[in-house]
């Protein structure tokens, strides 16, 4: 029934629109206004473009003012306060260029709108005039190519040595991290190993991978160099750690790369923003299917100490899964390294200091939420 | 009917013009070889596409705007799509902005607005009978045709279109494990595309051996109309970059379909390796976007072109720069074949590369400046007529000039680190594509409508049209480059689950709301169209005073466009307000022995 009334009221609605229409027309027909050049629309468009400029430039300055607290927070690695003031710098020029061009855009035509017996002026070309404003963004672009590319370089030049190395693994629709343990070395890997259990498709033949783990959120070290080695074991994924200002495509068969400094922990930035739930967050920016938009991870920056004392306090993956590593790992290896491993669990249970505990606990309830699956089936 | 000038061709078809009141009416109103009438099965096309896609973003805006919504009321047209609890299927909604953007790109902005202005223009303003193959040029039509019927059959089938984005990237688009869409709706998204590249390659062929060769006496290349010179290079740039997107799908097709490597390596997935081995995605893109970039250009210039067309008739001026206009064109054209990895700086790609990419797409920024100059100075002292035309030509140039700004932006690779595949670039490529090809095709259809029906659409429906558009174009993308300043990542269902992504609601469903009053408002301009086309005012032979040469024909031109002779040129298209003339135009087609008061030095008829 309500139906019906909605389209009846449209039609009616429409037909009187359709009614006035025509009337208008008729009236338009009968005053002569098509025997006119020019009628008072022309005026009235060219008068609008002056009143849209004025207001919106008022709408982008009140709209930019109260956006702005809701950008993300001051950037958290040593290269994003570069990239964010290069991103400033190159804005407030534009904004410049954009409100001269646009200024004079909206209102030359009400300056130089129809007027009965004006005539325009016959100017064809000015190759000075040309020549100039060719020079100019000319001029612009080399100092933004070559600022840009002095970020870039520096951005992509090879991870310094003793770098923190960090695997992250993307996958429909979640993130793995493995770090490499003790021995700072990440255990081979091939995608024939992955199963159920294995997600890596950690390589058990490779020493270096006994004592690689695997934890549930990434812990990065506050002042370090920190150098994510990024692999994806389906469809391209894309790492994206917005306060940092870090992205990097995940693609199957081709691992990438990407370092940075983390500079401020996740406690410093939880007091910097006034708010003591904030977290940091990993997420996926190439669409991968699905669940593109639920692949939260999330991620803790440590003072070093602190940092240091997370990770002595993981466990190894071959030691949570013993049973499977025997199977798969030469009997040699299993019984060199495993063993000890299985012996000695106490060795890895360090003291945690507890403003430290604080942090994992709340970030630990955090990541089962963010792990349990939105169900969007 | 004597052919004064090009010789046996013009006389060709001035003898077809008996045979074609004869031709039996599936000839003349389906399979027509008329370049004016294949123009308008364009342009209907494109607009029935037009309204399709512009529907999918408004459900997607529904979703983005207001997540918690009870969606059960679309149920009778969606179907399943719509869950149990009244939510978008969050498929279904990666299948909606890769339609979306399939729809909008290639059925639209491309055969849209090439397919319709291209056809409809070239003869008319070179002095022509019809295209170089009229068989050609209704082959083209019909390929799209049936690339259309496909590309829509796949919005129906039970697993949904394609959802990789416009983009496919594979391994997602190539397997059907992945993501439902992958499985039947890509393999009709990759057969509908084949039959549309050919459609593509066979118009542009047209349009380029048409131009080259049909010219009537007089029109050379330096007396072209902008807007000729703009779909004489799309149509050059189209022929060199859609084969490269045929090889990538091409390719693609063997990955899917016969178990080939070429994009595949590496891939676990559904509980099982698979076979692929040494294959590279990163290789499709780099394939994709050889076309893909050079696309932006095939949908922007030829909407530059009718801009600039109406702006100077318009202004009552000459185009200013008319030399700096074309070199401009020819400049972006060639740098737009050298830019593409720009889309791919965080992909991996080598970083060496990723420097090369930003110095060549930074130079891009001038040649775009100058023209953007070129359109203000235009207007500089002109006496200008707002019609509808030229309220959308002065929009056009308007979101050129914002939108290529902050491609400034985006092209600087260390700054896109952060901004790649947020919503700021959606705001950027929305304006300077998306919305200044629309509105360069909007102002096309306005200024040509009496030049197609033979009747004038109403104006003031058109600056009621204008007004909404325009300032809800702008309502709907600027705000998305706060989104984008703040992260917000592309193609989500919903960024709730983020406690980064959390703001902005208010703006988005401001947004949302912006998109659906737009949608709603094209119905103005429907109406307009299709009212003014049975009962819109009589047009004159020339409207709006223009010089070019289709004004010079008939208000109904009939097949082969003048009844008598084809005219010749004699003068640029641009002899507006000349000093010493009697009226502020002075046609192609009048002689300068004729206008010994308004004549340049050096100006004679010899030339």
């Amino acid at each position: 029934m309500t139906s019906v009334i909605i389209i009846v009221a449209l039609a009616l609605i429409l037909s009187i629109l359709y009614l006035i229409f025509r009337i208008g027309v008729l009236t338009n027909v009968m005053n002569g206004r098509y025997q006119k050049r020019v009628g008072v629309g022309n005026t009235v468009n060219s008068f609008l473009f002056v009143v849209i400029f004025v207001l919106g430039v008022l709408a982008f300055y009140l709209s930019f003012m109260s956006a702005r607290d809701k950008f993300l927070p001051d950037a958290a690695s040593e290269h994003g306060v570069r990239t964010d003031l290069l991103f400033w710098v190159i804005m407030a020029v534009l904004t410049v260029a954009f409100l001269v061009t646009n200024s004079l855009l909206y209102f030359f035509p009400y300056m130089y709108r129809f007027k009965e017996g004006k005539q325009a002026y016959f100017y064809p070309d000015n190759h000075t005039v040309e020549r100039i404003w060719t020079i100019i963004p000319a001029v612009i672009m080399a100092g933004f190519v070559v600022y840009g590319y002095k970020e870039w370089h520096a951005i992509t030049s090879p991870a310094p040595e003793n770098s923190e190395v960090i695997e992250i693994m993307g996958k429909q629709f979640a993130w793995q991290v493995r770090y490499p343990g003790a021995d700072g070395e990440l255990g081979k890997y091939h995608y024939r190993k992955i199963d159920a259990t294995n997600e890596f498709g950690i390589d058990f033949n490779d020493t270096a991978s006994f004592d690689d783990f695997i934890p549930m959120e990434l812990h990065f070290p506050k002042g370090k160099n920190v150098s994510l080695h990024i692999r994806s074991r389906d469809v391209i994924h894309s790492v994206f750690l917005p306060h940092f200002r870090v992205k990097m495509d995940a693609v199957p068969g081709m691992p990438t790369k990407f370092w940075f400094k983390p500079t401020i922990s996740t406690a410093e930035m939880r007091e910097k923003t006034g708010n003591p739930n904030f977290n940091y967050e990993l997420a996926c920016t190439e669409v991968c299917g699905r669940g593109h938009y639920a692949m939260r991870f999330i991620v803790v920056v440590d003072e070093p100490a602190e940092y240091e004392k997370w990770k002595a306090s993981q466990k190894t993956w071959a030691s949570l899964n013993a049973e499977y590593v025997s199977t798969k790992a030469p009997k040699a290896l299993t019984e060199k390294y495993l063993k000890e491993f299985l012996t000695k669990p106490e060795v890895v249970q360090p003291a945690v200091p507890s403003d430290s505990t604080v942090v994992s606990v709340d970030s630990t309830v955090v990541v089962a939420a963010a792990v349990t699956p939105k169900k969007h089936k | 009917m004597s052919a004064t000038h090009s010789g046996s061709l013009s006389d060709a078809h001035a003898h077809d013009e008996h045979d074609h009141h004869d031709l039996p009416w599936i000839r003349k109103y389906v399979f027509s070889e008329d370049h004016k009438y294949i123009a308008k099965q364009y342009l209907i096309s494109g607009i029935v596409w037009a309204v399709i896609g512009g529907l999918l973003s408004v459900l997607f805006r529904l979703q983005l705007g207001f997540p918690d919504a009870d969606l059960t009321w679309l149920k009778p047209l969606l179907g399943d799509w719509i869950q149990a609890d009244g939510k978008l299927d969050p498929e279904f909604y990666l299948a909606l902005v890769t339609m979306h953007g399939t729809i909008m790109v290639f059925f639209v902005l491309t055969a849209g607005l090439s397919g319709t202005f291209s056809n409809f223009l070239i003869p008319l303003q070179i002095g022509a009978r019809d295209m170089a193959s009229g068989f050609l040029n209704m082959l083209s039509y019909w390929f799209f045709f049936l690339s259309s019927a496909i590309m829509m059959a796949s919005l129906f089938i039970k697993t949904g279109p394609a959802s990789g984005g416009w983009v496919i990237y594979p391994p997602l688009s190539a397997l059907p494990q992945a993501v439902n869409g992958s499985g039947l709706g890509m393999t009709l998204w990759l057969v509908a595309m084949a039959f549309f590249i050919a459609s593509t390659l066979l118009g542009g062929l047209n349009y380029v051996t048409t131009i080259i060769n049909l010219r009537t006496k007089g029109m050379t290349f330096s007396r072209l109309p902008l807007t000729i010179w703009a779909f004489f290079i799309t149509a050059i740039i189209g022929l060199l970059s859609f084969p490269v997107l045929f090889s990538a799908a091409l390719l693609l097709i063997f990955d899917r379909s016969f178990g080939t490597s070429f994009f595949l390596s590496e891939i676990y997935i559904g509980g099982e390796a698979l076979h692929h081995e040494g294959g590279s995605p990163i290789l499709f893109q780099h394939l994709f976007w050889f076309l893909g970039h050079p696309e932006v250009y095939i949908v922007l210039l030829p909407a530059l072109g009718i801009t600039s067309e109406i702006v100077a008739t318009n202004s009552r001026k000459p185009i200013f720069g008319y030399k700096a206009m074309i070199f401009s064109i020819v400049a972006i054209a060639f740098l737009s074949f050298i830019v593409w990895a720009h889309h791919m700086f965080v992909t991996g790609m080598n970083p060496f590369l990723g420097s090369i990419f930003m110095f060549l797409t930074l130079i891009i920024a001038v040649p775009s400046a100058v023209k953007a100059f070129n359109y203000i100075a235009t207007l500089w002292r002109g006496n200008i007529i707002f019609t509808p035309a030229m309220l959308f030509s002065i929009g056009l140039v308007s979101f050129f000039i914002s939108g290529g700004l902050t491609g400034i932006v985006l092209g600087n690779s260390a700054a896109d680190i952060q901004l790649h595949d947020t919503y700021f670039v959606v705001a950027h490529f929305h304006i300077v594509m998306g919305s200044a090809s629309f509105f360069g095709m909007l102002a096309g259809v306005y200024h040509w409508f009496p030049k197609m029906f033979g009747r004038m659409m109403d104006d003031r429906l058109g600056y009621i049209h204008f007004w909404l558009t325009f300032i809800g174009v702008y309502l709907i993308f600027f705000p998305m480059h706060y989104i984008g300043i703040a992260g917000f990542p592309r193609r989500y269902y919903s960024w709730t689950g983020f406690d980064a992504f959390s703001t902005f609601t208010d703006l988005n469903e401001l947004i949302s709301i912006a998109a659906i009053v737009t949608f709603v408002a094209q119905f103005i301009f429907i109406f307009n169209f299709f009212y003014s086309m049975f009962k819109g005012r009589v047009s004159t032979m020339n409207p709006w005073n223009s010089n070019t040469l289709e004004w010079t024909t008939p208000i109904n031109p009939g097949h082969g466009n003048w009844p008598g002779a084809i005219p010749t040129v004699y003068r640029w298209p641009y002899d507006y307000s000349k000093p010493g003339a009697a009226e502020d135009f002075i046609p192609q087609t009048i002689p300068f022995s004729q206008t010994p008061e308004s004549n340049l030095p050096g100006e004679t008829d010899e030339n």
